[in-house]
């Protein structure tokens, strides 16, 4: 089925060396596949994040080529970073509303667009909250609304929900397939979670750190909507099997 | 509700057994007011030089907000411009440094010298005023949150855009605690430029009025003068404490009320 979709982004052979000599990605090659959802699983210090902001355009390569089959303007391209990254002094609407902002765009489409990003992520009686009196699991929906109010093509998340405690991890988890579903926006989402890559993916690249590159990919063919009687099968159980297995030899290969 | 209770009935306690002591001493031993007046005395004399000394007090305080208010927009402005340009900031930072630890008392009669003299007292108060904003902005610029600045890069967004949306209000907090040190500071200076010139002559400020009094012995219009330059600053950090409360109220930490 993927065959068919077009790329989004191509890396290719892309590395990347920090000025103080730290090697983060060597030889990284990565195909994003059009409204596809595809996980970069990978130990801490793999390169992961660094992969996404490359391909975000917050960083650049120091080798290889990046390619854009269709070239993407602002706002095309959603972020959500690890922590919400909300402005303090702003309520929920106006921080949602900041990337209309940033490009100038009209007042009444704007509000419009704002209302419905707010609403899509269940925090409509909220609008008018500031990011201190909301509990960590809304200011990370504050945070996905932002990032979907431009409407993007491509949502790039990195490690998104790493700080939720599990409970609210879940329900979140469930939100955001309930949310592709519904919008089929491409999603990079990066995580160190196996349980997590499984649950949300069509797709999980594997990498190895130091340098940081594509150990394995693992495909996870289970149909969508997947919900709490999916977490719980045995399908799912047998996927993270195979992609702990897969992980924990790309670390033993990087020990070597 | 306690708490309160404390916080403002202990410093007014305080205040009225050093009066009763102080009281108490000058009728003991008999001292004379010329060497320490009694509390009466000075609330007297506050009393019958009252038009006199408020007349000194407007004159400092007009000095003081000039001051104030040149020291707040040169700090501000100062601090977005080494913000935005790493060769101005290299250039001028040690100049500014330098102005700061050069005591303001060793600069006011050079000042005297070449300025007139309501100027020099100007200038006086924006020398010790503008350097807390000038530091406590520029902290603020420089510790915006790096994931916000890499998400209004990832929208284009422009350098205007960036210090308007982002670096200015990030660096609110900082900026009203640097405004607030001014305060106090440009009183100081206005006050140390005042004497400094009362010596040379003319003048009618609050502080020229002190030094006056003193060549004169008349030590309870001393303490009336000084009570009404302590209230003055109290007043002053006050207001501006109020001014940092109510921008902050809704968002930062230091202004939230917090439930035990």
């Amino acid at each position: 089925m993927s065959a068919q979709r077009s790329v989004v982004i191509r890396l290719h052979d892309v590395g990347k060396t920090f000025d103080n000599g730290t090697v983060a990605l060597r030889g990284l090659d990565l195909d994003v596949q059009d409204g596809e959802f595809v996980s970069l699983l990978g130990p801490s210090g793999c390169g992961k994040s660094t992969a996404l902001r490359i391909v975000a355009g917050l960083s650049e390569a120091s080798e290889g080529t990046v390619d854009w089959p269709e070239p993407m303007s602002a706002g095309k391209i959603g972020f959500v970073f690890q922590e919400p990254t909300l402005m303090p002094w702003a309520d929920v609407a106006a921080n949602v509303r900041l990337p209309l902002r940033l490009a100038h765009a009209d007042g009444a489409l704007a509000d419009a667009a704002v209302a419905q990003s707010v609403a899509r992520v269940g925090l409509a009686e909220f609008a008018a909250a500031y990011p201190r009196q909301l509990s960590g699991g809304m200011k990370m929906r504050v945070s996905i609304a932002r990032a979907l109010v431009t409407e993007p093509r491509l949502v790039l998340m990195d490690e998104p929900f790493a700080a939720l405690d599990e409970i609210t991890r879940f329900k979140l988890n469930n939100d955001l397939l309930t949310l592709w579903q519904e919008l089929r926006r491409t999603v990079v989402f990066v995580t160190h979670s196996v349980f997590e890559s499984v649950y949300l993916s069509q797709r999980i690249v594997v990498m190895t750190s130091r340098p940081g590159r594509v150990f394995t990919e693992v495909a996870v063919p289970a149909p969508y909507p997947r919900d709490e009687r999916f977490r719980t099968s045995a399908d799912y159980a047998g996927f993270c099997r195979q992609v702990s297995e897969a992980l924990s030899s790309a670390m033993a290969e990087a020990a070597t | 509700m306690r708490e309160r209770a404390l916080r403002i009935g202990l410093p007014i306690v305080v205040l009225a057994v050093a009066l009763a002591l102080w009281q108490a001493i000058v009728d003991a031993f008999a001292i004379p007011p010329y060497v320490l007046p009694a509390p009466d005395i000075v609330f007297a004399t506050l009393i019958a030089d009252g038009a006199l000394l408020i007349q000194s007090l407007l004159v400092t305080l007009l000095t003081t907000v000039e001051g104030f208010l040149l020291a707040g927009l040169g700090g501000i402005a100062l601090a977005i411009l080494f913000n935005q340009s790493r060769l101005v900031e290299y250039s001028l930072y040690p100049y500014a440094v330098i102005l700061q630890v050069t005591p303001i008392v060793a600069i006011a009669p050079l000042l005297l010298i070449y300025l007139p003299q309501s100027l020099a007292v100007l200038a006086c108060a924006w020398i010790v005023a503008f350097f807390p904003v000038l530091a406590n902005t520029t902290l603020g610029l420089n510790s915006v949150d790096h994931n916000l600045i890499a998400l209004f890069d990832l929208y284009k967004a422009s350098r205007w855009q960036v210090l308007w949306n982002l670096k200015l209000p990030a660096a609110l907090p900082q900026m009203l605690a640097g405004m607030r040190i001014a305060g106090g500071l440009s009183l100081i200076g206005a006050v140390v430029a005042e004497i400094a010139a009362g010596s040379a002559g003319a003048g009618s400020g609050l502080a020229y009025r002190i030094a006056e009094s003193g060549y004169r012995l008349n030590i309870p219009r001393m303490f009336a003068a000084l009570l009404l330059l302590s209230f003055a600053g109290v007043a002053i950090f006050f207001m501006l404490s109020a001014l940092s409360h109510l921008v902050l109220r809704r968002w930062h930490e230091s202004a939230v009320k917090r439930e035990q």
